[in-house]
């Protein structure tokens, strides 16, 4: 029976592991199916360009939901930091400022979020929801819906940091967000601030009596994922040394795919970062590989959709309470029914 | 845990409610509620569904403060806009709830630690150390031998009894004075009842106090020194245990619930 539990704990202990072999999968298949392509480093440098600014906002999302929470906003904060930042760096030329400012700005976005879900207890799916139309709408007011470029930004060092090419191949934004994901593993799973958020998740009246501050963690929690929506929203801008006002409006189904299909729980109270990493980078894999095997554009979608729901139902038979823990209640009672005997 | 521990510190009254009203919007819960805990004393708390026996303790636990009224805590009075769950727990006061004390998604060890993590710089969590400790007591304190459970365990494969004992346990490791019960014994098999009682027992004779809140008259009767009881937000008994026989409480208890008696005297 302890042998059986070690096992079992193995399989499971490993975070992720349906998800990863599912990415693993996938990847063999476009080898097989496109192998000219998939055989070759650039069609890897080009995921790794484009998932970077999704992938830090499932990074957050993730805590989000595993808080029992859902934030919709992030589109709008994408969209929104975005602004920010060309219209600081156009105006002051300044790209630090602009930086900054286009954090502040997500910040100010998840805060406001906080406030209306922690404090006056709106609905958090109503709340973002509202954020998202009216960040938006600012957003196009403020820009009056054109799109600026900002080309100048190449030359400047924020440029070659965060979006430059390592060694001219591999795309910085790529190491930014695996070094992120690592820090959020961490907070999640390894600082009071993620126990809380799970907590919390889990059951929120246990929370309150075990003395968490479930107020100032929500608020704290939607600030977070503010901030890291409008680094993804930077990282856009940077990449493509361009604001339209409309950018980031494609994320919304995207990152909350990623999420799902990595493992963490709707429910609340497990959230699972290596999940949500490489959920994220199925979602963006698919379209170009889909394309690039030669089956047309129009699989695209029904494919998409054939993965996610084989990666959830993969996930849930691993995890899954009903073999795993019925097992282990049947060799208890055994054990049980030996001792009431001896 | 000998004789020689059975005054743990000099104090009169572990926790001491003055005049204390509660109020949710209009609905008054408790109402000119004076209650005590001696120091090392077991009180029985007793009372119908919807008595305030709940509201009672969450306010001595800090979750939400009285309406008015004073809250002295060894003696010490209490700034009540200051009062809170980690404060409850820096005066040691321990709370075990029916239902409300375990997250079931979590691992065993979280739960022993959370809200008073062992933490490193930055405030993360040094896990190996905290395993380390919740699997001493498992193992130790309460006798956890069950058939594959370890700190690694979701709580949600404990029973009702283990899920008592780890709050019990955890209750000891912090070295709780004052232990609040809320009918730990619902829902729990005969054996399992015997343990939880058992362990009161031995609050009692470490010199710690106890608040133990149960339906159970027969338990309650055998290990509380004096009996509270409860009905519709104030206090309408106060019996000391060699005074009543657990008949004459049953009775007693009784009356109020057919509405017999009108709640004015003690």
């Amino acid at each position: 029976m302890r042998v059986y539990e070690e096992k079992r704990s193995l399989l499971v202990r490993i975070e992720g592991l349906p998800i990863i072999g599912v990415y693993c999968l996938l990847i063999l298949v476009f080898i097989f199916t496109s192998p000219r392509v998939f055989t070759g480093y650039r069609i890897y440098m080009s995921f790794l360009q484009t998932v970077p600014p999704q992938l830090v906002i499932a990074l957050g999302l993730t805590l989000v939901i595993t808080a029992g929470e859902i934030d919709l906003s992030f589109p709008a904060v994408v969209a929104f930091s975005g602004f920010l930042f060309s219209y600081v760096y156009r105006t002051f030329g300044t790209p630090w400022f602009a930086f900054a400012a286009a954090l502040a700005g997500g910040a100010l976005i998840g805060y406001a979020n906080g406030i209306l879900i922690a404090r006056l207890g709106v609905p958090s799916i109503m709340a973002t929801l509202a954020a998202q139309f009216f960040w938006n709408g600012l957003t196009t007011l403020l820009s009056q819906g054109l799109s600026w470029n900002i080309v100048t930004i190449r030359g400047q060092l924020i440029h070659s940091l965060f979006v430059g090419r390592i060694g001219g191949v591999v795309p910085a934004q790529a190491v930014w967000t695996l070094g992120i994901a690592v820090l959020v593993w961490f907070i999640l799973n390894r600082h009071q601030f993620g126990e809380s958020i799970m907590f919390i998740g889990d059951n929120v009246q246990v929370a309150q009596v075990v003395g968490i501050n479930v107020v100032k963690t929500k608020i704290s929690l939607f600030t977070f994922h503010g901030v890291l929506s409008a680094l993804g929203g930077v990282l856009l801008t940077l990449e493509m040394a361009n604001f339209w006002s409309t950018q980031g409006s494609g994320f919304l189904l995207p990152v909350m795919a990623a999420v799902f299909i990595g493992g963490t729980s709707i429910a609340g109270g497990y959230g699972t970062i290596v999940g949500t990493f490489f959920g994220m980078y199925i979602i963006g894999s698919l379209e170009a590989g889909v394309v690039a095997s030669g089956i047309g554009g129009y699989w695209v979608r029904l494919v998409s959709g054939l993965v996610m729901a084989f990666s959830i139902i993969l996930n849930i038979s691993f995890k899954n309470k009903s073999i795993g823990e019925k097992w282990n209640k049947m060799l208890r009672s055994q054990a049980e029914k030996k001792r009431n005997k001896a | 845990m000998g004789e020689s521990n059975t005054v743990r510190e000099k104090y009169v009254y572990s926790v001491r409610m003055v005049n204390v009203d509660k109020y949710f919007g209009n609905v008054q819960a408790l109402s000119k509620v004076n209650f005590e805990v001696r120091n090392n004393e077991i009180v029985g708390l007793i009372g119908d569904n919807g008595a305030g026996k709940s509201t009672l303790i969450k306010t001595i636990t800090g979750v939400f403060p009285p309406t008015s009224g004073e809250l002295y805590i060894r003696d010490e009075q209490i700034t009540l806009s200051h009062y809170s769950v980690k404060q409850a727990h820096n005066w040691k006061i321990e709370t075990v709830y029916q239902d409300k004390s375990l997250a079931d998604k979590q691992d065993l060890w979280r739960n022993f630690f959370v809200g008073r993590q062992i933490t490193g710089p930055l405030g993360f969590i040094k896990v190996k150390e905290e395993k380390r400790i919740a699997n001493d007591v498992l193992l130790n304190m309460i006798g956890f031998r069950g058939a594959g459970i370890s700190v690694d365990s979701k709580v949600a494969v404990l029973s009702g009894g283990e899920r008592q004992g780890v709050c019990i346990g955890r209750a000891m490791h912090f070295d709780a004075d004052l232990i609040i019960l809320d009918e730990p014994t619902v829902a729990l098999s005969l054996k399992e009842v015997r343990k939880v009682l058992n362990f009161v027992h031995k609050i009692k004779d470490s010199g710690r106090s106890c608040i133990y809140i149960s339906h159970n008259m027969a338990d309650v009767h055998e290990i509380a020194d004096r009996f509270v009881v409860l009905d519709r937000g104030t206090i309408v008994g106060n019996i000391k245990k060699e005074d009543i026989s657990l008949k004459d409480l049953s009775t007693f208890l009784l009356d109020y619930a057919h509405g017999l008696k009108e709640t004015k005297n003690s």
